[in-house]
């Protein structure tokens, strides 16, 4: 919590400390909508145009077990959802014991005591602060509600330790329980309001939030999955396939919910390989479709992706990365689908990959994603993971007048069309649906044989040779036309930190702190991840040391998976891996440590 | 160049609502001869039974004066999946097996159109065994022709799901061990609502099976027996009249309709019976999803998709 101000208090009333940020971690078991409060909190920050990010863990088994939902909220800049907590709330024994090292020295814990039962030895490194929530849950709004209402009370109590704007909180409590049977909604704030007026007693001091700076625009709060799925639904995305698997299945939720109001269908099909084979299909019939997966499922779209890639057909395809290989670790966030999404398949097929590096990115680039895949004929994977997936994030409301596409087909009867027309020199073609009139009467085959420029099969070496430079100069052109990524701090230093996907936050505070500590260091995000933009190594010149930071093992050669690309790219040796697969974010901590050995440690041995 | 063009430009169309676009005035064009529906000259072995399959297919599209634009034939791999080069029309050649969710995506996102698939008995009920029972159960509106010869013919003489027992393939050459599926009984039990069987060697009844097939409102299987001369000659000897064998057509007073006596027609042995052995009205999934669409579209009439969306993100504020 980063304090700027502190009004010292006299008498009993706790003194207020004015803070511009806060990291509150809430223990306890997935049943008790610990979920709910992260988002009542992460919601109020959107509305007070404060930043906020949010990190939680889901257990894997359904019937419940220990989560977590932590949230940070800022008056400035909040890039990751912080290394320590400020406040820790835990309703049980085991949330008090597992996460009371998350806190930071001095923190807050905020305990349940009906529950709970603290720990002399941790009592002097930690204020503690014991409320019977149980109990007083129970007594607001009567022993049938038994554990129900206890997220709420304790939202009251951390309203009332941050100050925090009661109105818009009673309102968003409003919002979240309408049309639901009103008693419900008179016992949620009953419980809010009794947690609110609890006397904080002992607790040495409450926080003000200082006045975040001003927003020309509306915030809107959502996860990465919700931007991910909506940005499709913008970029007029109107129809797709998927097969469940955690976590990309709330993205194939929301579009089988949505869909429909627009005229769009989304299908659950028998497995993954059907379901991309349906999205192609679509696809071809004219309406850029999408698919989607994680860990296995993707897998199992391998040979269908290099069908897509051969009769380029435009495809976009959504992967949820988790913990590989096989099952893996299903609810914890990893980064080692790169290459499977790059490469993944038989022969050379040349495919388009990007990663979103926020949640608000991952509206843009569903629409990006969309766009690349119309333009140039090309399946296009979106790696997003486990981390961005449930994290939620406010940022600028956008401009869905503006934003949103119409892309349904156009069936304007064309006098010839060669769907493999090798004529371009850039190598890319457009997509001609069935419901198109030829004139020539010639009409196309779309295939996965090598082919003529009609879609006819052949064996002759000269066209395969052809084709495949094709299909491979249509992302040198994409490559030729992407941005170069900005560089976050001095474009010039000792060393450059480079992420992909949803790590940029971390990354970016880490450069941001050891420059502030006095350290050269620079950050750099990776969108484009296949093809990447020309011009990197003009960037990686001005720096001694280039780190690329990814949740992904360091492999047999001894760097990861984008790092490999980068090395293979541009045979830099400077370019070197800092890697982990724990299953957990990047601690902004933990990279700047990693950093630091890396450097100390020099280059490694050719 | 400009381009002049002797027809009408279709207008765009709303997302998946092209049943709501005015169609192509077609009244003035012909039907199409066999010289314009035929494409590549196909690569079948001389004699192969396949051969007659595209010959009535070019026959149902020349009959029911369809147009190029208006059907899209689809195909997994193997010899008889080579069909949608053979046709000029648009068309797909898929991967192995995997076909009919493929075709499900243009039959379920472009109800102008009809989608024809066709496919070895490999394709079907070996690598694409799940996609089969699932496409029938969910009723896609397609049809989709198994052009069953009992082998692996592009393999080169490999054992097939629906080889018979004792069949000597390169895979069992001491004769096949795994009992066959029925085509017929897989269609019926996983819920098709229109399923026929006929063989090359009667082209009319292939033709009415096709017609058949074609004007079902759902998915319409029928399982082609179709001759592999290289690798599996005479197989369908018994049900060739010019061979010696016996072409039944289901009994006049088969009642089609009856899933029971249609899974009993399908136990009968080799030859069996030709014709429709099951058909029934049962909701497409096209029909169901656009049932949804409608009532979803309802609740959100007179706005543009962006307001739609807007809707949500205020929700989210
Ligand atoms: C994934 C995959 N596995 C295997 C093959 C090889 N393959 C091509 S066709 C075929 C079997 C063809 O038999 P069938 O479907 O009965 O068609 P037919 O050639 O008899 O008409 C096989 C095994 C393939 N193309 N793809
Ligand atoms: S191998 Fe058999 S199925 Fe294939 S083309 Fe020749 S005869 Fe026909
Ligand atoms: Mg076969």
């Amino acid at each position: 919590m980063s304090e700027t101000a502190t009004t010292a208090a006299g008498g009993a009333a706790p003194k207020v400390s004015n803070v511009s940020e806060a990291i509150i971690r809430i223990a306890g078991n997935s049943q008790d909508g610990i979920q709910a409060i992260g988002g009542f909190l992460a919601r109020l920050a959107g509305r007070s145009e404060q930043e906020v990010m949010t990190f939680m863990t889901i257990p894997s088994t359904i019937s419940g077990g220990p989560s977590i939902f932590q949230v940070r909220i800022g008056s400035g800049e909040v890039l990751s959802s912080g290394d320590e907590a400020d406040v820790l709330l835990c309703f049980y024994q085991h949330s008090y014991e597992d996460h009371v090292s998350s806190l930071k020295k001095g923190g807050i814990v905020l305990y349940d005591s009906d529950h709970v039962e603290p720990k002399a030895e941790w009592q002097q490194t930690y204020h503690h602060l014991g409320v019977p929530i149980s109990g007083l849950t129970v007594e607001a709004i009567g022993g049938t509600a038994k554990d129900k209402g206890k997220n709420i009370f304790s939202l009251g109590l951390i309203a009332k330790m941050f100050d925090l704007n009661l109105p818009k909180l009673e309102k968003l409590i409003g919002e979240r329980f309408t049309g639901k049977d009103p008693s419900i909604l008179n016992n949620a704030l009953a419980a809010f309001h009794a947690g609110y007026g609890h006397s904080l007693g002992s607790v040495l001091e409450v926080f003000k939030f200082v006045d975040s700076q001003k927003k020309d625009h509306p915030q809107i709060v959502m996860n990465g999955n919700e931007a991910l799925g909506f940005g499709l639904i913008a970029a007029g995305v109107r129809f797709g396939a998927g097969y469940p698997i955690t976590p990309w299945s709330d993205i194939m939720e929301l579009l089988r919910r949505e869909l429909p109001k627009y005229g769009g269908t989304f299908v659950q099909t028998e497995d993954e390989i059907a379901a991309i084979s349906m999205a192609i299909g679509a696809s071809y019939a004219g309406r850029v479709a999408v698919t989607g997966s994680s860990g296995p499922g993707i897998s199992l779209k391998t040979e269908a992706l290099g069908w897509a890639v051969m009769a380029e057909m435009p495809l976009v395809i959504v992967d949820v990365q988790r913990g590989g290989p096989s099952t893996g670790m299903p609810t914890n966030v990893e980064q080692s689908d790169l290459n499977i999404a790059v490469f993944g398949g038989h022969g050379d097929s040349p495919r388009v990959v990007i990663a979103p590096a926020n949640v608000e990115d991952c509206f843009y680039m569903a629409i990006e994603a969309v766009n690349i895949a119309r333009k140039y004929s090309v399946p296009v994977i979106i790696l997003s993971d486990q981390g961005i997936a449930s994290r939620i994030e406010a940022f600028e409301e956008p401009n869905l007048e503006k934003v949103c596409q119409d892309i349904s087909p156009d069936f304007t009867p064309v006098a010839d069309h060669k769907p493999y027309d090798l004529a371009p020199v850039d190598g890319v073609t457009r997509h001609v649906a069935p419901g198109t009139r030829i004139a020539s009467g010639k009409y196309p085959v779309v295939t996965g044989l090598e082919h003529d420029e009609l879609g006819h099969p052949t064996g002759s070496p000269k066209l395969h040779a052809q084709m495949s430079a094709k299909r491979r100069k249509k992302l040198q052109a994409l490559g030729a036309a992407l941005p170069l990524p900005q560089i976050y701090g001095p474009a010039e230093g000792n060393i450059l930190l480079v992420g992909w996907g949803s790590t940029e936050g971390p990354i970016k505070e880490a450069a941001a702190r050891a420059r502030a500590a006095g350290d050269s260091v620079s950050s750099l995000h990776i969108r484009h991840v296949n093809p990447m933009p020309n011009g990197l190594e003009n960037i990686f010149a001005g720096f001694n040391h280039v780190f690329v930071v990814e949740m992904n093992d360091e492999g047999i050669y001894g760097y990861g998976q984008l790092a490999s690309l980068l090395r293979a790219r541009y045979c830099d040796p400077k370019i070197r891996g800092i890697n982990k697969v724990d299953g957990l974010n990047w601690k902004v901590k933990d990279i700047l440590s990693r950093a630091n050995d890396a450097v100390a440690t020099g280059l490694r041995k050719m | 160049m400009s381009l002049t063009l002797p027809f009408e430009v279709l207008p765009r169309t709303g997302n998946l609502n092209t049943g709501l676009v005015p169609p192509l005035s077609d009244a003035d064009r012909k039907g199409l001869t066999k010289k314009e529906v035929a494409a590549d000259h196909p690569t079948w072995c001389p004699g192969c039974g396949d051969f007659s399959v595209l010959a009535l297919y070019f026959k149902l599209i020349e009959k029911r004066k369809i147009h190029h634009e208006k059907i899209t034939t689809v195909a997994g791999i193997g010899c008889s999946s080579r069909f949608p080069y053979f046709v000029q029309a648009h068309g797909a050649h898929y991967i192995h097996g995997r076909a009919l969710p493929f075709a499900s995506g243009i039959s379920l996102s472009r109800p102008d159109l009809h989608v024809f698939v066709f496919g070895g008995d490999g394709d079907a009920f070996s690598i694409g065994g799940n996609h089969f029972n699932h496409t029938a159960r969910k009723n896609i509106k397609l049809t989709y022709c198994v052009m069953d010869n009992w082998v692996y013919g592009l393999t080169k003489k490999q054992t097939s799901p629906t080889s018979p027992l004792g069949f000597k393939s390169k895979t069992d050459g001491w004769g096949s061990m795994d009992h066959p599926i029925n085509p017929m009984k897989q269609a019926i039990s996983a819920g098709a609502t229109f399923v026929a069987r006929t063989t090359h060697t009667n082209p009319n009844h292939v033709l009415q099976m096709m017609e058949a097939a074609m004007d079902h409102d759902g998915f319409s299987f029928i399982e082609c027996l179709s001759e592999c001369v290289e690798f599996y000659e005479g197989a369908f000897d018994a049900s060739n009249p010019r061979k010696g064998g016996a072409f039944n057509t289901v009994p006049a007073d088969h009642d089609v309709t009856d899933e029971a006596a249609a899974y009993k027609l399908a136990g009968e042995a080799f030859p069996g019976s030709f014709g429709i052995f099951y058909k029934t009205t049962r909701a497409t999934k096209n029909a169901n999803e656009a049932k949804i669409v409608s009532s979803h579209q309802e609740k959100v009439k007179g706005l543009k998709d962006w307001q739609i969306l807007q809707k949500n993100f205020d929700r989210l504020k």
